[in-house]
């Protein structure tokens, strides 16, 4: 895009233009490379967002609870972005995204972003573009970010590496996931909510996580996590949830947390940009896309063995740059 | 994958509560590999033209089978055109009577499909228009 016309767009996203904030998100999710540069021209507006992680396993109420806490945000005359994300089909490609149904009375609310996000074949809980997504929201105004991620199960953790404070969504009749979710997803929450309080079994589903964060935090238990019992759909408890997501927020930052939970955030992103540059780069170099087929062919023959054939190809290059 | 996906919604204007042919469909456009925004039922034109505009689709379905096509449809384009939208492509389906189809169309409504349509027809219109939308 030639500069005039970028940054006349840059304008209309930072004006709050539906259009254009929808746009952009597309461009970042069919060809990051090519808008690189859209990303590091809105970053200095970016940080000022509260963005906050909705993860849990499918079924637990993400969505209906993400209503209701954009109704308590509205109440405070803030606007409110969501990324809903849902997983897309391995088979087809394809995604059926219908996170958004028990959203659809924000929909014509100025001051209310709603957006779809498919996966498209990426791991963790949410999309490649979800991290660029935020910043386009951003920058573009929004006061709360919220994050929808797929149901998850145990490792679909990436959440954390992209919100400031992760709630995860727990519900009773589950059966016994409490015990499944100790070592992966059990970690990265912030706050736990129990949805659902009003069905059996959700006291005991509190007491569950209560018995686990006491062990967790035995020597320390003034940082052990908040437990917020509510019931989306009766929109009971919610009020007092987003009052405790406030508390939680001022208390990383009076602990100097906040600054480094947002750095680490940096660092992750970095390693990533790095990575699939470095990768990019070498496969340019040894050629690793248009040879694989015949490398597997030569170990699968055991002509070749796998670390000493790609040792070899990144050896070759370093000497001959080394040359050059 | 950066591949372009083609997104598209699949709205239900108006009171009727007859879902099944949107589910139907939203349904077999995913397992076609298109993304599909389903919003459920009783949506207003204003809430479909504003969900098409945040979800950035390339085209929006509308389902209907109260009778109100003739009213609804029009108002979905007056919308999306009033909001630099007008490159959506809209299409319709559900119970539509025959000699309705022509003032539908004038109105902006690029195809009808009406029960029974098989759903290759619905990919081949959308696959058609893949050069347009520049995907």
């Amino acid at each position: 895009m030639e500069n005039n016309k970028k940054s006349f767009y840059i304008k209309k996203i930072k004006n709050g233009s539906h259009r254009d904030i929808a746009r952009a998100i597309s461009q970042i999710e069919n060809n990051i490379q090519e808008n690189e540069d859209l990303i590091d021209e809105i970053y200095k507006h970016t940080g000022n967002a509260l963005v906050i992680g909705v993860t849990g396993s499918p079924g637990s109420g993400k969505s209906t609870l993400v209503d209701k806490i954009i109704d308590q945000e509205l109440n405070k005359d803030k606007k409110v972005a969501v990324l809903a994300i849902d997983p897309s089909s391995p088979f087809s490609g394809g995604a059926l995204l219908g996170d958004r149904i028990r959203m659809q009375k924000h929909s014509s609310n100025p001051d209310v972003f709603i957006r779809s996000m498919a996966s498209r074949g990426h791991l963790g809980g949410i999309a490649v573009a979800t991290s660029d997504a935020v910043k386009i929201l951003d920058a573009a105004g929004y006061d709360t970010i919220i994050i929808e991620t797929i149901g998850v199960g145990q490792t679909e953790v990436e959440i954390v590496e992209l919100a400031d404070i992760v709630l995860l969504v727990l519900a009773p009749g589950m059966g016994d996931d409490i015990q499944a979710m100790k070592a992966g997803i059990m970690e990265i929450g912030d706050i736990f909510v129990v949805n659902k309080k009003d069905k059996d079994g959700a006291d005991k589903v509190k007491m569950e996580i209560d018995y686990v964060l006491n062990i967790k935090y035995h020597d320390n238990p003034e940082d052990k996590n908040p437990i917020k019992k509510v019931s989306a759909l009766n929109n009971e408890g919610i009020k007092s949830l987003v009052g405790t997501i406030y508390d939680y927020m001022k208390k990383l930052k009076k602990e100097n947390k906040w600054e480094i939970k947002r750095k680490e955030r940096i660092e992750k992103e970095l390693n990533k940009i790095f990575s699939k540059k470095l990768q990019k780069l070498l496969d340019l170099h040894i050629n690793f896309s248009e040879n694989i087929h015949k490398w597997v062919d030569k170990i699968y023959q055991k002509e070749e063995t796998p670390y000493s054939l790609i040792n070899k190809k990144i050896n070759n290059f370093i000497k001959e740059s080394e040359v050059l | 994958m950066s591949e372009k996906k083609i997104r598209i919604l699949i709205g239900k204007p108006g009171l009727d509560g007859h879902d099944r042919g949107a589910k139907y469909i939203a349904r077999a456009l995913k397992d076609e590999g298109y993304e599909v925004i389903y919003t459920g039922l009783r949506q207003t034109p204003q809430s479909i033209a504003n969900t098409a505009i945040q979800e950035d689709v390339d085209f929006v379905g509308l389902s209907l089978l109260s009778g109100a096509h003739n009213s609804l449809f029009p108002k979905v384009l007056d919308l999306l055109k009033k909001n630099d939208a007008e490159d959506i492509i809209v299409f319709g389906g559900g119970v539509i009577p025959e000699d309705d189809i022509p003032f539908l169309k004038e109105k902006g409504v690029q195809a009808i499909f009406t029960p029974g349509t098989p759903i290759k027809e619905v990919v081949e219109f959308i696959e058609s228009k893949r050069d347009k939308i520049g995907k």
